[in-house]
Order: structure tokens, then sequence, then C-alpha cells
């Protein structure tokens, strides 16, 4: 049985699709056959922080409109053994994404897969709610920043409440707190939300913190995901986050500031 | 932090513990909000329209809140009348 895993947040830009292309891979690499659905109908971006963009040839909603197989609309990695992806459609029709549509490729995938990730679309409207629907456990990616934080909670109250497992009163969505771009400096400063400020307000399980890192942006800029640079602490941070949703016990790191030197700190540098 | 920051007055609160006070207080106030039925919105609009065919009040003369416990619902409703002249 695939166990379906949703990655979202209510607020855009806060790191859902580099996360999901992120923890995908990490699944795959642990050699557990894993696919990555990008939802966001009409502004598809997993395609190219996967580097797979110029392979794109059917995609999720032709898949749903029976015009293609979902073999033909797969793309293999290239780079990771068992990871498949599962591009979004580009077209503006908001209404292309139906329930039995879902549910038919979801059950499909199911057959086939261990790991069904769902990259969830920014937002509370429709594509963010079937991306959510079916998830048996979801991973809800947060800034510390306050509208980040608050629309968490949201999204929160919509998992507890509009999912399939909630409406048929089955066990609820099981809820992990991803903690992303986050600044141990400015938050020794007082600066900036601590994880323990928004596992206070959250109140929800942590599955990892990831640093501000420029690998990130040097990642989606080549297309590979950051979990695949061993050497920057955003890809060791999602690779502990890997490792404890997969039940493992990891110790947070990366939390600390790291030392300036006694004249940059006079100087305020 | 540089060195005339030491000097600076230590009794205002960091912005980061303000953000987390306006946070725990409105994600509180909201999720109150998230359980309660959908229809209480109109009841209460509803309910101050029927005052006001009698008395002239605003709407935030009129609170309404729903309390659930174990095993009931209380239906509190609040007006302020305006002072008789």
């Amino acid at each position: 049985m695939a166990k379906i895993i949703v990655v979202t947040s209510g607020k855009g830009g806060v790191g859902k699709t580099t996360s999901s292309a992120a923890i995908g891979t990490g699944i795959a690499l642990k050699g557990h056959k894993t696919v990555i659905i990008d939802f966001d109908v009409g502004l598809r971006n997993l395609d190219l922080i996967m580097g797979c963009e110029r392979r794109v040839v059917y995609d999720f909603v032709n898949v749903i409109n029976k015009e293609a197989t979902l073999s033909q609309a797969l793309i293999k990695d290239k780079r990771t053994k068992d990871l498949f992806i599962l591009p979004a459609s580009q077209t503006r029709d908001k209404d292309a994404l139906t329930v039995e549509g879902v549910q038919a490729v979801l059950e499909e995938l199911a057959k086939e897969f261990e790991y069904i990730i769902c990259d969830s679309p920014a937002g509370i409207e429709k594509g963010a709610q079937m991306a959510l629907y079916f998830a048996d456990a979801a991973i809800v990616v947060t800034n510390p920043e306050v509208s980040s934080v608050r629309d968490s909670d949201r999204i929160l109250g919509i998992l507890q409440s509009k999912s399939r497992r909630a409406e048929e009163g089955r066990e609820p969505i099981e809820e992990h707190l991803l903690l992303t771009r986050y600044h141990p400096g400015r938050v020794a400063l007082g600066e900036m939300l601590s994880v323990s400020d928004v596992e206070d307000i959250l109140a929800i399980p942590l599955l990892g913190v990831i640093p501000e890192s420029e690998a990130v942006l040097k990642a989606s800029n080549q297309g590979t995901p950051v979990i695949l640079d061993t050497e920057s602490e955003a890809g060791l941070a999602y690779m502990d986050a890997v490792d404890r949703l997969m039940g493992e016990e990891r110790p947070l790191r990366f939390l600390e500031v790291q030392k300036k030197g006694f004249i940059k700190r006079l100087l305020g540098g | 932090m540089g060195i005339f920051d030491y000097f600076k007055s230590k009794s205002v609160p960091s912005s980061a513990s303000v953000a987390k006070d306006r946070l725990q207080i409105i994600v509180a106030h909201e999720r109150s909000k998230r359980h309660q039925p959908d229809y209480l919105p109109q009841m209460q609009q509803e309910i101050i329209d029927v005052i006001r065919k009698y008395v002239n009040i605003g709407n935030e003369d009129v609170q309404i809140q729903l309390d659930n416990t174990d095993d009931c619902s209380v239906l509190e409703l609040n007006v302020t009348l305006p002072e008789q002249n």
C-alpha cells in the first residue's frame, strides 16, 4: 500500500517545490520507489527544479482526461533510481483536476509505487485541496515569518476538516512541520522566530529545520534537487528530515550561530 | 550586533517576541472560529436586523459567541442598547 504525502503550506514561495523535490529524491535514495506529482496546474515548476523540463511530453491532466497513459506521462529521473515525476499541465483550466480523476490516477500509481509525494500549489483553492484530499501524511512547509506561520495554521485546519480521512472519520492525517529558510544568526539576535516559537504556535511535530542556504538557489539554477548536494547544510538537513520521516532518530543540527571573529563582532559585521 | 548596540535600551522587546505574541493571539482567534458553524455570521446579521426594527443599534453592539463544552453548546448573545434620553 502506497503512502501519500502532501507537501503544502498555504503561503507561496516558502519552499514547497524545493522540499518536494528534495524529500522525494531522499526517499528514493533509500530504495523506495517514489513518484512526485506536481499539482500546480497552470504554473508547473517541479519539472524545472528536477531538471527534466525538456522531457515533458504528457502531463497529469492528460492522464486524467485519458489522452495519455500513466507510463507515457511519467518521467523517470536520470540521476536517482526508483524516482519518477508526474508533471502538471500548463492549461489555464482551473477545473482540470477532479476528485474522481485524481483518485483514479493515485490508485493506479499506488499499485506500483511505495511513496507518492503531492507537491501542492499555494493558496487554499481547489488545486491545493485536491493535493491534500487523499493524503495519509502532510509536510507543512513554514518559514519563520508571521504570514507563513498563520497560513500554515490555516492549512492545518483544512487538513483536519476537508481531507478524505477527515470526511470519512478515519485516523487523521499525520502532520509534520518542516521549517525552511531558517537563519540561526537572526534568531540569536531576536529578529526571527525560533524553532521553538513556531513549534509552540503550530503545535505539530517537527520533521526538520532547513537553514537558509545559498545551495538552494544554486541547486534550482542547475535543476538538481538540493538534497544531492551533500556538501551543503541544506542538503544534509533535508536528508535528516527524510531519515526522520522514515522513523529514524536524528538530532537537529545547523541551528547554532557560526562563530564570528572578535573584531568582526565588535564592528557589527 | 555592534558595540554601540550594547548601550541601547534593553527594555524594548525583540521583534521576534512581538511576532510570537501577535501570532499566538491571531491563531487562537482563528482556531476558535474554525469550529463555529457556517451559519453563525448570517444568523448574527439576521438577529441584528430584527433588533434594529425596534431599537437603533450598530453592528458592533451585538456580540455573539458559541461555546462548546462536553455535552452542550451555549450560544451567548450580548446586546448593548443605546442610552435612553
